[in-house]
């Protein structure tokens, strides 16, 4: 007997394709073997459908989205009919008509999506003429350079930052064809919240956003025979920078970049992954102190930039919480700048410490004050990976066919626990293996703590520390990371332990690792087995069994926390402004003896009720009857966050103002200035 | 006072029937008839009628009603129009000179002044239509979303009472259950009148299925299109019958929630609505458990701030939520997941007003209008060459002819027509060989184009046709909310295409890229205004392709309108060579020598006119272009 | 008397603010509302103002900068006490409103690119339609309409507004 089977299925350029639960048309195509080009489409973003690149015939329906259209059974889909390709032909006209098209000079030349898809159709000519507009470059800040020439209007950076950060540092401004993407009021990235992590560059289509670059310094180094330049190589960059020469994500290349860097002229290659392993044994050491005091906990990690920046802007109360380990690269810096050059008998001014990153947050890292002395920066310069991409190229390397050569002495590599840090959850797993030794005293013969891998946004466990039981949270991608803080102020969840992570996936999604399409999600998991795999032919696996370690501590530092290592290995941090200088005007003097006070109506001193304390402010001025000689405005943050709410008086900060103290401090500080000057 | 229950309602309703039948004055208060002195036309009256003490009603409900201020009454072009009820008398662009004759004439002798009525030349003779129901303009109408326009105060809860109103919900909420709406409606026929024409009862039928905490009810009051006024004379007129078809949707589909997004143009459509929100509040026709029923329903009014896009279903939500107007793809379809992602609808004004209607006198006497497909009648705002500029009601199946020719009293100055513009900026040319088409969703898509939300906008011989394609797409574009490409590049590059052909600069291939270009925009905008932005251009150039040939190939312009057209030679007779021409000219491109006649060459010429000034002795001819075998 | 005036203006101004902040119970749902009230305050939309609202509502300045350019209604840059709105709808568009709209820029000073006249009085604008169409070619100053324009009624208009002529009819 003949079994009908009841299938769901739709028809993709004559070919059945049964339906299995895809959410779109771009999905079932792909089962047919068909990639359909698209713009504004991210499986991890909200669907957009406004590129328009996706357009598919339905049988009965004309043109439909293929990103937004769910398949229904018995569609009849075509993805090229006449009117489907007269549509993508002169929509792609369209964009280039309103793009920068010097392709030669970009930085994405050959790395494009839209000189792709314009190759594909085989455009030929462009009947709409060319950009006449041209908008001024941003390269305010370190990280990232935003070219608004090129860029085609997808929303994909606007997405990017609103749902994987949480910030919206940009939005889509004016209207029809007067439309930009810009953050607010047209200002500069440095002017803004922005945290400089690239996520926005990572899902950029075209040049609009890309990561600055310090090549150029790179090769001025590697040239200059004077110097010594010593280069240390991220975890996460080693599964993928063979991405770019033809090799898989997630494949193995530390040997074969440690060789290309020797070509190129790096004098020394070292192993981010050792300084992990510092920082896991400081940073363990610093927890365990704090658990057992029962003070400043939750700890929360601190060796992504941009969750620290941001927790400088948006957490004061928590500044108290983070780490104060520096991160793996500024630690390798240090040990750089303050160890190494000894035992290389070259001067410090004569060590350029570059570091190999996946991430672009890292070049705004290297640039913090704390981590330059004496004009000398701990990290001279910051590579992302594709800007080693670039420098292997331009050396004309086969990098496939390279024989990978190992990391240098004394401090070559890491442990397989300071590997796993480019993945999210690797931090948190590599200092549970070295804290179960430390506190049982036995052997961890069981390395791997699956509880803590995986890819879900938010994921939590219970160790058992000597009987203390020790709640862990890992969480990846900063929009994620402020649920968890909300919760955890609310008093809904509580941790000991937070590992964050700005990038999905860790720091293997960075903002400066190479740049994949079309299956994104596809190539973060594989980068991810590719360093889990690492760990596993790794000999060492535990940064307590690292003999380079070991050897660091015995000659220089002593033991973990000690002064020598509060010293160069760990950090502080601040309060900073969110938003640049901007005040708001509500009582102007007009003598020319005056007293200027503004009072801080940031988020923080906001919350505390300083709009209150301006009310009242404005009241004293007139039961004094010195309106006239006072002028009042609200300014956005002065950064006293902790401390707020803050007013400042000239060029005085006054912090914990309340309704008790706001009079005491209005008569000492304002009107004695009055007096002062009418005497 | 606060109704309970059904019983009250009706028999207060019964009570103020009772009390009708005195003398009225009613004075339009629409717009138009506002800006022509309506207000002064109004207080003379009172004035006047104070010092008679005659026995007609003043504006206050306290006392017994006399002088009353009314939505407009339609014809727009002969304002300020008032009406002496209950006889029925119209009176056309009334001056406050005027009233002392009306209240001594009509208000106490019950007379015509007939200089102030509506005349119509007939074979030679003058003909005087006195009463309202008579008059040429209005007699072929029927009156169904505009039964109350331009007859009751709208801001006096009593006179909408007074003709039935919220008479549907109460019998609504005792009679029926939402099903049972949801199928009248449907049985109706009605259809979304803000120009789509989707089925009614289907899109409510939608929304009552899916399961949801919250569901909305939309008006829709973001009246774009240019020479559309339907909707805001519906919501400054009669804003309660707006009030009640929400009510009566909210309770057919399960929601407790209504918005009305009014464009923030319409600053007394806003005014009206929010005043009538209150009163039904207070008389408990909206807010907890309506009626005694345990049906809650509360309206909010939202205004637009200015973007023709948030007319479209979804980018109208997106306002509402406080973003940009940007439309979103569909599928999800509002009525799935809508406002806050819960399931809502979204009608047009006039559909909504007709709601209650239908469910007071049925099915059946609602299909008794209209045609098979399309049930009941439109509203359409006349404006353009046309002698009765202004708002009229039609049963569907009228035909254009008629609606032009016989109510809208046909061309201005007895010209020539040239095409109709029905559905604004969306919509599509008609032509001289349309006139005889039925007026109904089926017919019009069957011709190429869209019924749209009413605006009718009629061109004669002295219209030039690419200008009218370009103004309509200069529209648009500014429109654009830049999400899509199509529509954000496309129709910039369209509007290009189409200046260059006004100006005399296009070539047959930007004709052809014209027409590619707008197939391409119409088949892959993401929301309506991006899909129907073509229509103008694709429909002008089906229809009047020679005109445009005219334009491009032969540089010339058959109406005299665009001016780049137009040619300007020195007459070699009067011409003295003084040179004062060659000194003005910006472009140089006027030569010659002493005592010779200058020449203007003619491929430099920008027809900037300076020449044209400063010559004194009158030698500059301007003429328009003309084709090589006129 | 001026300082006074002055200063009242701003602190009130940001006292209002704040109340409409607080009427819209700060939910960024209600921004284009609260937007719309705080223009009618302000006659635009300053930018600090805006940045100021953004941090009450917990949004980013993108977000309402992006919000605030989208809307016509909405300026960033000071609008004249009076606004002129030049119809420019299909009806009036064939009636000639491209000559109205030049003679009033004309009779008010106003060149190329400026649309507020430098006294900071009027600001002229064209509007897709006000919903006058009976009355073609149209335009509003402020509340008020006036129908029927030709270049010599404008003339007059504008004569008025500026205190040198009598009150115009609408029509």
């Amino acid at each position: 007997m003949n079994e009908k089977i009841a299938k769901k299925a739709v028809v993709v350029d004559g070919q059945e394709i049964i339906l299995n639960g895809e959410k779109n048309i771009l999905e079932v195509a792909k089962k047919a073997n068909i990639e359909i080009p698209t713009f504004c489409y991210h499986s991890d973003l909200s669907v957009y459908g406004a590129c328009r690149m996706c357009l598919v015939e339905v049988e009965g329906r004309g043109l439909m989205p293929a990103c937004s259209t769910s398949p229904e059974a018995g569609m009849v889909i075509k993805t090229t009919t006449s009117r489907v390709l007269q549509a993508r032909r002169m929509i792609v006209e369209f964009y280039l008509a309103n793009h920068e098209r010097d392709c030669t000079v970009c930085e994405r030349n050959l790395n494009c999506r839209l000189q792709a898809i314009a190759a594909s159709l085989g455009i030929d000519e462009v009947r709409f003429g060319e950009r006449e507009e041209k908008l001024p470059r941003d390269t305010s800040t370190f990280s990232l350079v935003r070219d608004p020439n090129r860029c085609i209007l997808c929303g994909d950076c606007v997405r990017a930052c609103k749902e994987i950060e949480n910030i919206g540092i940009y939005d889509f401004t004016q209207r029809g064809s007067q439309t930009k993407v810009e953050p607010a009021f047209g200002k500069k990235l440095s002017e803004v919240e922005c945290v400089y992590c690239g996520q926005c560059s990572v899902r950029c289509p075209t040049g609009a956003l890309v990561v600055k670059s310090e090549v150029n310094s790179a090769w001025e180094a590697v040239l200059d025979s004077d110097l010594m330049v010593v280069a240390q190589i991220a975890p996460a960059v080693r599964v993928a920078i063979g991405e770019a020469f033809g090799l898989p994500p997630g494949e193995i290349t530390t040997g074969k970049i440690v060789a290309a860097l020797k070509k190129i002229g790096f004098d020394r290659v070292y192993d981010t992954a050792f300084s992990a392993d510092l920082t896991v044994i400081e940073e363990a050491e610093e927890f365990f102190r704090r658990l057992q005091k029962g003070e400043r906990l939750p700890q929360f990690t601190s060796c992504c930039p941009s969750w620290v920046i941001y927790a400088e802007r948006n957490y004061p109360f928590y500044l108290e919480n983070l780490s104060s380990a520096r991160s793996p690269q500024q630690m390798f810096g240090s040990v750089i700048k303050n160890f190494i050059y000894e035992a290389e008998n070259t001067p410090r001014e004569k060590i350029v410490s570059v570091s190999i990153m996946p991430c672009t947050a890292k070049k705004f890292e290297a640039r913090r004050p704390e981590f330059i002395h004496d004009e000398i920066p701990d990290v001279d310069i910051v590579l992302t990976a594709q800007e080693t991409i670039r420098m292997i190229k331009t050396a004309n390397i086969d990098f496939k066919e390279l024989d990978p050569l190992p990391f240098d002495v004394p401090l070559g590599a890491g442990s397989g626990a300071g590997v796993i840090f480019g993945v999210t959850g690797g931090v948190t797993e590599a200092v549970l293996r070295y804290a179960y030794e430390r506190l049982t005293g036995q052997e961890l013969k069981e390395v791997e703590f699956k509880g803590v891998r995986g890819m879900d946004s938010t994921r939590e466990a219970e160790v058992d520390f000597g009987g203390r039981k020790v709640k862990v949270a890992i969480v990846h991608g900063l929009a994620n990371a402020q649920k968890l803080v909300k919760d955890m102020r609310s008093g809904e969840r509580y941790y000991d332990f937070v590992e964050v992570m700005n990038c999905p996936g860790g720091c293997i999604g960075g903002g400066g690792m190479p740049l994949e399409y079309p299956d994104y999600q596809e190539v973060l998991r594989r980068r991810a087995e590719g360093l889990y795999n690492a760990d596993r032919l790794s000999v060492v696996r535990k940064a307590q069994d690292n003999p380079s370690i070991k050897f660091l501590y015995e000659k220089w530092l002593k033991e973990a926390n000690s002064e020598i290592a509060e010293h160069h290995l760990h950090t502080y941090y601040y309060s900073r402004r969110r938003i640049s200088d901007e005040m708001i005007r509500i009582q102007e003097a007009k003598s020319a003896q005056k007293v200027d006070i503004a009072v801080c109506v940031g988020t923080s001193c906001y919350l505390k009720g300083s709009y209150d304390l301006l009310q009242e402010l404005l009241e004293l001025t007139k039961e004094y009857g010195v309106e006239d000689r006072v002028s009042v405005g609200a300014t956005f943050c002065l950064e006293r966050c902790t401390e707020g709410p803050n007013i400042r008086i000239n060029e005085e900060v006054f912090s914990g103002i309340s309704k008790d103290n706001l009079r005491q401090i209005f008569e000492e500080a304002v009107l004695s200035k009055l007096v002062a000057e009418t005497h | 006072m606060r109704f309970e229950n059904r019983e009250q309602l009706e028999k207060y309703i019964i009570e103020l029937k009772n009390k009708n039948g005195k003398k009225k004055v009613l004075i339009c208060g629409g717009l138009g008839c506002l800006a022509k002195g309506a207000e002064e036309v109004l207080d003379t009256f009172r004035k006047v009628i104070e010092r008679e003490k005659v026995e007609a009603e003043v504006e206050k409900l306290e006392e017994s009603p006399h002088l009353v201020k009314t939505g407009c009454m339609g014809l727009c072009e002969a304002g300020p129009l008032v009406r002496i009820e209950p006889e029925g008398i119209l009176y056309l662009r009334v001056k406050p000179e005027d009233v002392e004759e009306i209240v001594d004439k009509s208000l106490k002798e019950g007379e015509v002044v007939e200089r102030l009525v509506y005349q119509e030349k007939v074979n030679g003779e003058v003909h005087y239509w006195p009463h309202l129901k008579d008059v040429p303009f209005y007699r072929k109408q029927v009156k169904i979303a505009l039964r109350n326009c331009g007859s009751i105060d709208p801001q006096n809860l009593d006179e909408y009472l007074a003709r039935d109103g919220y008479l549907a919900l109460a019998q609504v909420l005792n009679e029926k259950t939402p099903d049972e709406v949801i199928e009248e409606i449907t049985k109706s026929g009605l259809r979304g009148r803000g120009g789509g024409g989707f089925p009614t009862g289907r899109k409510w039928q939608f929304a009552r299925v899916v399961k949801a905490d919250k569901k909305y009810i939309i008006c829709n009051g973001d009246e774009g299109d240019p020479g559309a006024f339907m909707d805001r004379s519906v919501m400054e007129g009669d804003p309660h019958s707006i009030l009640e078809g929400m009510a009566i949707a909210g309770y057919a589909i399960g929601a407790q929630e209504g918005y009305i997004y009014v464009r923030t143009e319409y600053p007394l459509a806003v005014k009206h609505l929010r005043k009538a929100i209150e009163d039904a509040e207070r008389a408990g026709f909206l807010g907890d458990n309506i009626l005694g029923s345990d049906f809650s329903f509360r309206i909010i009014v939202r205004e637009g701030a200015g973007a023709f896009v948030c007319g479209e279903e979804t980018a109208l939500i997106a306002s509402i939520e406080g973003k940009r107007g940007m439309p979103n793809p569909r599928p999800p379809y509002p009525a799935y997941r809508g406002l806050w992602g819960k399931p809502t609808v979204i009608n047009n004004v006039e559909t909504l007003t007709n709601v209650p209607i239908i469910m007071l006198r049925g099915v059946d006497w609602f299909r008794s209008f209209g045609t098979a497909s399309s049930a009941g009648t439109k509203t359409f705002a006349l404006a353009g060459k046309i002698k009765n500029t202004g708002l009229v009601e039609v049963p569907m199946g009228v035909t254009l002819r008629d609606l032009i020719f016989g109510i809208g009293g046909g061309i201005q100055d007895d010209k020539k027509f040239k095409a109709v513009q029905i559905g604004g900026p969306s919509g599509g040319c008609l032509t001289e060989r349309h006139l005889d088409l039925p007026i109904d969703y089926d017919s019009l898509s069957g011709a190429g184009a869209i019924m749209g939300s009413g605006g009718l906008v009629v061109l004669d011989e002295d219209t030039c046709i690419p200008e009218v394609a370009r103004f309509f797409m200069n529209f648009t574009q500014n429109e654009s909310c830049g999400k899509c490409v199509p529509c954000r590049e496309g129709t910039k590059h369209m509007l290009g295409l189409l200046q260059k052909v006004v100006k005399g600069e296009a070539s047959t291939s930007d004709l052809e890229l014209l027409e590619e270009t707008a197939q391409v925009v119409r088949d892959s905008s993401l929301c309506g205004l991006g899909k129907t932005a073509p229509n103008p251009v694709l429909t002008t150039l089906f229809y009047f392709r020679d005109e445009y040939l005219d334009h491009v190939v032969h540089k010339v312009c058959p109406a005299h309108i665009c001016q780049a057209m137009k040619e300007y030679r020195i007459d070699p007779e009067k011409c003295r060579a003084c040179a004062k021409c060659a000194r003005v000219c910006p472009v140089s491109c006027i030569s010659g020598r002493p005592r010779v006649p200058y020449v203007i060459d003619q491929e430099k010429c920008t027809k900037c006119g300076a020449c044209f000034e400063a010559c004194p002795f009158d030698s500059i001819i301007v003429e328009w272009r003309k084709k090589e075998d006129e | 008397m001026e300082i006074e005036k002055e200063s009242l203006v701003l602190s009130r101004q940001f006292e209002k603010v704040n109340a409409i902040l607080r009427k819209y119970s700060h939910n960024v749902d209600n921004l284009i509302a609260i937007l719309q009230e705080i223009q009618s305050e302000y006659r635009y939309l300053p930018e600090e103002i805006l940045t100021y609202v953004a941090t009450a509502l917990q949004v980013s300045p993108a977000h309402v900068y992006g919000v605030a350019t989208f809307y016509a209604q909405f300026s960033l840059e000071p609008k004249g006490e009076h606004i002129i709105r030049v119809c420019d709808g299909t009806a009036c568009h064939v009636k000639g409103s491209a000559q109205i709209l030049k003679a009033v820029r004309e009779n008010l000073g106003l060149r190329e690119g400026e649309n507020t006249t430098s006294d900071l009085m009027f600001t002229v604008e064209t509007v897709a339609c006000i919903g006058a169409c009976a009355l073609a070619p149209a335009l509003m100053v402020d509340e008020e309409v006036y129908g029927q324009m030709d270049e010599e009624k404008v003339q007059q208009l504008v004569d008025h507004l500026l205190g040198e002529g009598e009150k115009v009819d609408a029509v």
